[in-house]
């Protein structure tokens, strides 16, 4: 494994979540993870790659192209007393199976009056990468906060990475863990042994007096790169990693904005209707009197995502236009 | 295959079919006096369906249901009085009254809910078919379904994974030969739904749905085939729904005709059930009917209990949205 210079070890995204996954399988004998191409492939990611060898296909199961089967499977398993892991590819295809999502997996423990518990974990990948074009690059991480019952987190690191999935699967809840394929190449420090990030905690990843910045998933790293640029022009920003979405940690939003006075939200997915909207108006509710500016919000721009490089480059928010938008939010 | 039954199993099967239709009965006359909210969908004249299946499961055997589901919860075990309370909304019911008669539900006897969402039980109970296999443990998820229901993608998908994972899992529709109020001629080209089982790699039985005796003995096969290993099995019953798609009567629609019921009604799985039971000396017509009456006294009482019992608190409202 490699080594930083101070001795700890770096691990990329995708060996994070497959060294939290076995850790998960040995550590829960109910645990296995089933979807589309988890078993001989380690899923197309290779989140899950090696891990048939070591667990077996009782426990690493290849499901047949049925994102709905597969969501079933899992509500059906832990209705029956299992803790599923199961992966839809890419979140787009959250299309094929939003009933099971939606109607079952995220009310029978409600609408059961409580007699039911659905430890269920989800593998989802988001984000525009690659030209990978329309139907393989959403974020539609709206669609899934929005519905009572379910939780939902977007690691933004390795590190990140294998504490929410080790804490996902340890939940009694349905909890969704999106990641962002544009991540999997990142490294960080990753300690060996197993641990869990709490769910429901944000992250402050860049400490600041003057600006928060609100992020997850990707864009926090996008975000950091803007504050070091604000921070030459004399802007002291803070980065706050959501890390969960759902539920959220509005405590800590408002802690910074008292210090702050302004804030902005900045997320991959499109503006319009997108978690940017909630988490501004919550902080405007709860913050008012401290703030100076409207929240910001930047996200993309209310088109499908595009296939063309160019076109795909100009659709994802980056540094620049996160300088951009906090440098006409600040009136400098 | 199947033993034939004891007298004991054949007095528990119809003492199971009048227990729903005294449930049902008085739940239609509860509704439109006004006791219970909602959409309430009644399951007589489908008796036979889930008595004849579940006269082969335990409690540890799971069943997903369907918007029809008092008849499955009652033959699975259920309780008069939690499912009166759970009907009207009140805190003593199965669900403390947040989910009513399209949820209701006893996972504590395998019955994984009611479910308002036509197919959306099949991919549950493939899983529990999995967490059975995973488990080792011999149990069979039952699902039952419509003719409509064999249409929606989730059917399809859960049929093909019990095949190939060779779940123990019993696929049981119940043609009643409507998906609400359109015929099956019209949402469908085939006449047996059964006939799609070989398209999955398991096979498709036809029984007549008001004889319980004839689905005692396909789901007994397929039940047994299920706990072998063999995998699942589609047991296709056709029955038919006395009264409308929701409540009793009253809906004002023409879908069917007045001569079409009446033919039907004939054939009720009770009378016919009974008939057989005096004939064979198992069962006579004063004992039965003392079946009848001990049962009514037993949904008398339990209305009395669902009416004392007090709507939930409304600051129960967010309690059990997370575990």
């Amino acid at each position: 494994m490699p080594e930083t210079e101070n001795g700890k070890r770096e691990l990329s995204y995708v060996l994070a979540v497959k060294e939290a996954a076995a850790a998960i399988l040995n550590e829960e004998p109910d645990a296995f993870i089933a979807g589309e191409d988890v078993a001989g492939a380690g899923s197309v990611f290779g989140i899950y790659r090696g891990l048939l060898d070591e667990f077996g296909p009782d426990r690493i199961v290849n499901t047949p192209i049925s994102e709905e089967g597969v969501i079933g499977l899992g509500v059906g398993a832990a209705a029956a007393g299992l803790r599923p892991i199961v992966d839809i590819m890419f979140m787009d295809f959250l299309g094929e199976c939003m009933d099971e999502v939606t109607n079952q997996m995220a009310k029978m423990r409600y609408m059961f009056g409580g007699r039911a518990t659905l430890p269920i974990t989800i593998t989802t990948m988001c984000g525009a990468r690659n030209s990978m074009a329309a139907q393989h690059s959403q974020c539609l991480e709206s669609w899934i906060c929005h519905i009572p019952g379910l939780k939902v987190v977007m690691p933004s690191t390795p590190y990140d990475a294998k504490g929410l999935l080790i804490a996902a699967s340890r939940d009694d809840n349905p909890v969704f863990v999106v990641m962002n394929k544009a991540s999997l190449a990142l490294t960080s420090e990753v300690p060996e042994e197993p641990y869990a990030i709490p769910i429901g905690e944000a992250n402050i990843v860049r400490p600041g007096t003057d600006f928060t910045i609100i992020s997850y998933s990707r864009m926090v790293h996008e975000s950091v790169s803007a504050a070091e640029t604000l921070a030459e022009q004399g802007i002291d920003t803070e980065v706050i990693d959501l890390r969960s979405l759902q539920p959220l940690d509005v405590d800590t939003l408002v802690a910074s904005v008292e210090k702050t006075h302004n804030a902005m939200v900045v997320h991959e997915a499109v503006r319009f209707g997108g978690m940017g909207g909630e988490i501004a108006a919550q902080v405007q509710e709860l913050a008012f009197d401290y703030l100076d500016a409207p929240v910001g919000r930047v996200g993309a721009p209310f088109s499908p995502v595009p296939f063309s490089p160019s076109l795909e480059q100009s659709f994802v928010p980056n540094a620049d236009k996160i300088v951009a938008s906090a440098t006409e939010l600040l009136g400098l | 295959m199947t033993t034939q039954p004891t007298d004991e199993v054949l007095l528990d099967i119809h003492r199971r079919m009048v227990r729903i239709r005294h449930f049902e009965n008085e739940a239609g006359r509860m509704a439109e006096n006004g006791f219970i909210p909602g959409a309430l969908h009644l399951y007589v004249g489908e008796e036979a369906v889930a008595v004849g299946v579940m006269a082969h499961l335990t409690d540890e055997d799971q069943i997903t249901s369907t918007h029809r589901g008092h008849g499955h919860l009652i033959a699975k075990g259920g309780e008069f009085d939690r499912m009166f309370a759970e009907l009207f909304g009140r805190v003593d019911g199965y669900c403390k009254g947040k989910g009513g008669s399209m949820h209701v539900s006893n996972l504590e006897i395998g019955m994984l809910g009611a479910n308002g969402i036509v197919g959306g039980g099949p991919p549950i109970a493939m899983g529990a078919g999995f967490a059975n296999k995973y488990k080792k443990n011999g149990n069979v998820a039952a699902t039952f379904f419509g003719d409509g229901a064999s249409n929606e993608g989730a059917f399809h998908e859960a049929a093909n994974m019990a095949a190939l994972y060779k779940l123990p899992v019993l696929f049981v529709c119940e043609n009643n030969g409507f998906g609400e109020y359109t015929p099956q001629r019209d949402h469908q080209a085939i006449t047996d739904v059964a006939d799609r089982a070989p398209g999955y790699g398991m096979p498709g039985v036809v029984v007549d749905g008001m004889d319980v005796m004839a689905v005692y003995e396909a789901a007994g096969a397929a039940v047994e085939r299920a706990r072998q290993g063999d995998g699942p099995t589609l047991l296709e019953c056709k029955t038919y729904r006395f009264y409308d798609h929701v409540g009793r009567r009253g809906m004002g629609r023409t879908y069917r005709t007045d001569e079409e019921l009446a033919e039907w009604m004939k054939r009720d799985p009770i009378e016919m059930f009974e008939a057989r039971l005096a004939e064979q000396g198992v069962l006579s017509a004063d004992a039965a009917k003392e079946v009848h009456e001990e049962i009514a006294r037993d949904v008398e009482a339990a209305v009395e209990f669902a009416k004392a019992s007090p709507m939930p608190d409304p600051d129960a409202l967010l309690d059990d949205v997370y575990a």
